[in-house]
């Protein structure tokens, strides 16, 4: 295989697992620009305007002007001391992107995609959501900037996302509920391509995950890789050495590669990504696509897809809408390749018990989307050495998911 | 000479643009679908594409999503598609055949033994929605051995600077998508056209068919006199979705109806005044 000679050379011209995507936007054999010949274009001049826009210090200068007082990063590392008591192996810290403006990370890459359409001089955005996190989060920086927005969503998803719903709507956003397909975020992606492909000449696609055609897949990892940076910084500061282990959730994979990007030439550091597994792996009802698919081409990229033999994709199902898609972003499947991260995966189950010990033991009340990376820790943080040290990363919170765990769990409202 | 070359030398002989129906394999069921192909070059189709069904098809509109939606319940596959378009050269030897669709279904059975295995079948050429000039290189080297057309599709979108990379390996024919959009929705103007016509037949000698949008016999006659041929798809599956009963099952005169849709069309085409 060519995959084994793809660690690729970095600009200090040693080898590297942070030197993707290639010109043609590959992680290896994954990613590239998989679209019809009308946005083909269209993706070639974001691309520019992004290469452009990196390099230029005032658009550097707002981001960092806005992360901080807006969204409020840093966001903390913080210690999660009665978890690690009660687990009694490795030292656990949070990486509390919970706590940005909106209630989850994904406000680190909407911010970066927002003002680069402006630089574009597009007057228009659109966005696909699944849980609502993005798409509540491009409805508030559409808000601040005064730009209409239109936001996609599976109409399964319309319903069990009932809260965030309502925000985008109170933020002054258009959603489309789609009825198409599944009904839920593959199907509000396919939407989300067909209006940008109808309004090509006003209009800016904010993509909310490390996925879709190149440039998206790196342009997503380096608007979060704000998470990893900090973390560098913060673990330094607080226990004076990098950690030993990485842990996030995975659904796209934006809030994981965000974690893992900066440390992924640190040789020592592992690192978890934890898939959905849904009612089990085994049992085909799921979400994990490097868990239990193959690799494909859907959405702009080539990568681990679940999928049929004849190449037709195949419903996820996770609990967690935000989880809920049959794809993965090209860097985790090429990473996951490379066997320099470990995908791991956790049931619904699992996840709705991580969730209430969370919330019982900390305080803290994370999305369901974190729950499975907790849920992970909670099935492995016990058996490890106690000087170990761990971070993972609080994606979100769960106040959208209230409504939905407490009828799981027959509380009465 | 290729069944495609061949048909378009014949148009041009015949001095008349050709047209070119569209429609989804296994739309509504297998068997109404294979009665529906058996009859169309009857009804004047001088090229037929058949579109294979694909869960999550981002180009196209309503109509197709829904005709691809019932097909893929009805048991499509790419694989099956295949197999009807070699019994339909059991009885027909003449009427080129095109494939329109998105790359995964290739993908997952291999780009060579897709190539080989659509030649012999019968498969005339390739129209791979998703797959730009830029990511084709793995399909085109068997594509081109296995001696089937690669049919580009150009956009309103694709400028001059673009256009020669994207005419590069083409042939066959070069596709028109006459609006920027998805399949089926917005009607483009003959203006419009012309001016593509116009700005495309600098850049290539290769026939051209205009689609998107064409739903009307006028319209595909204007522009199937400014183009070589003209492409005609939404119309005929939602004909097809509007012979259907609450079931989503055939009813008795929907091979018919459809049939005699593509004759108005096809006569719209050959009518000179």
């Amino acid at each position: 295989m060519i995959l084994k000679a793809v660690l690729t050379m970095s600009p200090e011209g040693v080898n590297s697992f942070r030197a993707g995507p290639d010109e043609s936007g590959r992680f290896g054999l994954f990613g590239g620009r998989y679209v019809a010949e009308t946005l083909m274009p269209l993706i070639l001049e974001v691309e520019q305007a992004y290469h452009n826009a990196r390099k230029d210090p005032e658009f550097l200068r707002l981001m960092d002007y806005y992360l901080a007082h807006y969204v409020g990063r840093p966001s903390p590392l913080y210690f999660a001391e009665r978890l690690t008591a009660h687990l009694g192996g490795a030292k656990i810290y949070l990486k509390r992107d919970e706590l940005n403006h909106t209630g989850s990370h994904k406000a680190n890459n909407v911010l970066g995609q927002v003002l680069l359409a402006k630089r574009m001089g597009k007057t228009r955005i659109i966005a696909e959501t699944g849980a609502g996190q993005h798409g509540v989060a491009t409805a508030t920086f559409c808000a601040l900037f005064d730009i209409p927005c239109v936001v996609y969503m599976g109409a399964t998803d319309v319903e069990r996302q009932a809260p965030n719903v309502a925000r985008m709507k109170l933020l002054g956003a258009e959603v489309r509920p789609v009825t198409s397909g599944s009904r839920t975020l593959k199907d509000a992606m396919n939407e989300g391509l067909r209006d940008w492909v109808a309004h090509v000449h006003d209009t800016y696609y904010v993509i909310g995950t490390a996925a879709g055609p190149h440039p998206y897949p790196e342009m997503v990892r380096d608007f979060q890789s704000v998470i990893g940076r900090e973390t560098r910084e913060q673990i330094i500061a607080a226990e004076g050495r990098l950690p030993d282990t990485l842990i996030a959730c995975i659904g796209g994979g934006s809030n994981a590669i965000g974690l893992f990007h900066p440390f992924l030439d640190d040789q020592d550091v592992e690192m978890f990504g934890v898939e959905a597994a849904g009612r089990g792996v085994e049992t085909g009802e799921h979400a994990a696509a490097i868990g239990g698919g193959k690799p494909g081409v859907l959405h702009g990229n080539r990568t681990y897809l679940l999928q049929d033999d004849d190449g037709q994709i195949a419903e996820a199902h996770s609990i967690s809408a935000g989880l809920d898609y049959p794809g993965i972003g090209p860097e985790h499947s090429w990473l996951a390749q490379q066997g320099r991260v470990q995908y791991v995966n956790a049931t619904d189950e699992e996840a709705l018990e991580a969730f209430q010990t969370c919330a019982r033991l900390e305080g803290i009340i994370p999305a369901l989307e974190p729950a499975h990376a907790l849920a992970f820790v909670l099935r492995w943080a016990g058996s490890q050495p106690k000087d170990k040290l761990v971070v993972m990363n609080m994606c979100g919170r769960g106040d959208k998911d209230v409504f939905a765990v407490a009828q799981h769990l027959g509380l009465p409202i | 000479m290729s069944r495609l070359s061949k048909r378009f030398d014949d148009l041009k002989a015949e001095g008349r643009g050709g047209f070119i129906p569209f429609v989804t394999a296994y739309d509504p069921d297998i068997n109404t679908f294979k009665k529906i192909l058996a009859g169309l070059p009857e009804a004047g189709a001088d090229v037929i594409e058949i579109g294979v069904p694909f869960t999550d098809p981002a180009a196209d509109g309503p109509s197709i999503q829904a005709a691809g939606q019932r097909a893929l319940k009805a048991g499509a596959s790419l694989k099956g598609t295949l197999e009807i378009i070699r019994d339909f050269r059991k009885t027909n030897n003449e009427t080129p055949i095109v494939l329109m669709g998105y790359f995964n279904p290739i993908y997952r059975m291999g780009c060579e033994k897709f190539a080989n295995v659509a030649a012999e079948a019968g498969v005339d050429g390739l129209i791979t929605v998703d797959l730009p000039p830029e990511e084709e290189e793995e399909l085109r080297g068997p594509v081109q051995s296995a001696g089937l057309d690669i049919v580009r599709l150009i956009a309103p979108t694709t400028d001059d600077n673009r256009l020669p990379n994207v005419l590069k390996h083409a042939s066959g024919f070069i596709y028109y998508v006459s609006i920027a959009g998805i399949t089926g929705t917005t009607t483009p103007t003959i203006d419009s056209i012309e001016l593509a016509a116009k700005r495309l037949r600098k850049h290539t000698k290769l026939p051209l068919a205009v689609g998107f949008g064409i739903r009307t016999p006028e319209l595909a006659n204007a522009v199937s006199r400014t183009a070589d041929a003209a492409v005609v798809g939404s119309a005929v599956v939602e004909r097809v979705a509007a012979n259907l009963d609450a079931n989503g099952n055939a009813l008795p005169g929907l091979v018919d109806d459809v049939l005699h849709l593509v004759k108005s069309l096809s006569d719209g085409v050959r009518t000179r005044s």
